[in-house]
């Protein structure tokens, strides 16, 4: 199953080269160091807010995870820079991706 | 390795109506000819498009609708610097003789799908343009102590410009309440703080040495060229509050030129919002980290062109495949002196600075009489 099937259930997996073990992100079939194929593993992360702004009453967040993983994600309560966090949703409509974080 | 000028040009209108992709390439490409009745079509050995539009086979198209038949007929996209690529993909057949002559015609629609890159799904639901130039303008703003009142002076300044270009997008000038009291897009941005997309086109005639002395003798030289792609995602960025790729194709272009940034006169840099046009000052080394926002004012308060004479992206607009060779244009008027009311005191070297999503891939090119 590939990181999207995952992500399109609400699940959000690390991919991992099978080979030298770096973290792929964005997601991708092959490792950009070593060319080995990647696979998903499941794990508890927490990430660091690196900077964030709002829009109406949501806030959008540019997150860090395991020092590889930078994403956009939605806030609703007022985030700090450097405040460390979970995401609590994800998913994909219409195409996109979505995360949410607390 | 022969040397490249650029011998003649055309342009349309940047507005907001709605013209089919093909007519617009053609707009700007009869306009150059219009003005050059003398270039003899037979020699152009190729036509490059520069547009983000989904129509196919454009080159070809715009060939036949332009009565060419070139050697070397193909589009290139790049997002927002797709002009610059055109012209240094353009620069790179003649230098290495594959042609004499190449016409670069670049165009975009009001509604163009190169607005968003859907690929970058790192951004969540956030993939608008408005979402990093937030991000930015948040950092920059934190880090060096600049407040939102300062960062509108950039668009007050290029909208004031931009009112000596007839074909700018924008027709008004603005004062610093204008820009705050402008909708609100994000705790970080307002309206008049964007550029905006639009419809719009731009051409411009590239011809080796020999071919370009015998069309005019007022060739502008392009002698400096530097590109840099640090990825293509937004949160690939490693910092927030300066430009790397530009900071690398800066370098290399001016390196390519035998010139230092204190020996460019003029500039059009690629201010797609406020904050950009600080960050790229800093990152091509026109002033120091933080100050890019002091220079800005300086120029503005003295009705000094220097930067964005034709009034950047926030007034002219931003038809994403013309922008850069509208940019190169702007240029080489300045250089040739035949600017109008935007003309700067007798330069010598100008910069043309174009990027693409974030500032993921910067194209500099120095031009010079």
């Amino acid at each position: 199953m590939n990181f999207e099937e995952k992500l399109s259930k609400g699940q959000f997996y690390i991919p991992e080269c099978l080979v030298c073990k770096k973290i792929i992100w964005p997601p991708s079939e092959f490792c950009d160091k070593c060319n080995g194929k990647t696979s998903l593993k499941k794990e508890e992360i927490e990430g660091k807010i690196i900077e964030f702004s709002k829009q109406n009453e949501n806030y959008f967040c540019l997150v860090e995870f395991c020092n590889s993983i930078k994403l956009m994600a939605k806030m609703t309560s007022s985030p700090k820079k450097n405040q460390i966090v979970k995401i609590s949703k994800c998913g994909i409509v219409n195409g996109s991706y979505f995360f949410q974080i607390i | 390795m022969s040397k490249v000028g650029i011998i003649a040009y055309g342009t349309s209108p940047f507005t907001k109506e709605d013209h089919k992709i093909e007519s617009m390439l053609h707009k700007s490409t009869n306009d150059l000819f219009q003005k050059n009745p003398d270039i003899n079509k037979n020699e152009i050995d190729a036509v490059l498009v520069s547009t983000n539009n989904n129509s196919k086979y454009l080159s070809p198209v715009l060939s036949e609708m332009a009565g060419i038949q070139p050697k070397i007929a193909h589009s290139i996209e790049s997002l927002c610097n797709s002009g610059t690529n055109s012209i240094v993909s353009a620069f790179s057949y003649i230098s290495s003789g594959l042609a004499d002559m190449v016409l670069v015609t670049g165009a975009e629609r009001y509604d163009s799908p190169g607005q968003i890159l859907e690929w970058d799904n790192s951004r969540g639901e956030f993939k608008h343009p408005i979402f990093w130039a937030s991000i930015f303008s948040k950092s920059y703003k934190q880090k060096y102590g600049i407040s939102d009142e300062q960062l509108a002076i950039v668009s007050v300044k290029n909208h004031k410009q931009a009112k000596e270009n007839p074909n700018a997008l924008s027709k008004k000038t603005y004062t610093v309440e204008d820009i705050m009291n402008s909708k609100k897009l994000t705790d970080d941005l307002k309206l008049l703080n964007c550029s905006r997309p639009c419809t719009g086109s731009a051409s411009i005639l590239l011809a080796s040495k020999e071919v370009a002395e015998k069309y005019t003798d007022m060739p502008i030289w392009i002698t400096g060229i530097g590109q840099k792609t640090t990825s293509a995602g937004f949160t690939k960025n490693t910092s927030l509050t300066s430009m790397e790729s530009t900071v690398i194709a800066g370098q290399s272009a001016l390196k390519m030129s035998n010139h230092n940034i204190s020996e460019i006169d003029v500039a059009e840099v690629h201010d797609a919002f406020s904050v950009c046009e600080p960050m790229i000052l800093e990152s091509l080394g026109f002033t120091n980290p933080g100050e890019g926002i002091n220079m800005s004012q300086k120029l503005h308060e003295e009705n000094n062109f220097m930067i964005n004479p034709r009034g950047g992206l926030i007034g002219s607009g931003h038809p994403l495949g013309a922008t850069g060779i509208s940019q190169t244009i702007e240029i080489v008027q300045q250089l040739q002196k035949t600017a109008g009311n935007r003309q700067i005191n007798n330069p010598k070297t100008g910069l043309i600075h174009n990027m693409s999503a974030a500032a993921t891939s910067s194209t500099v090119l120095v031009l010079e009489k």
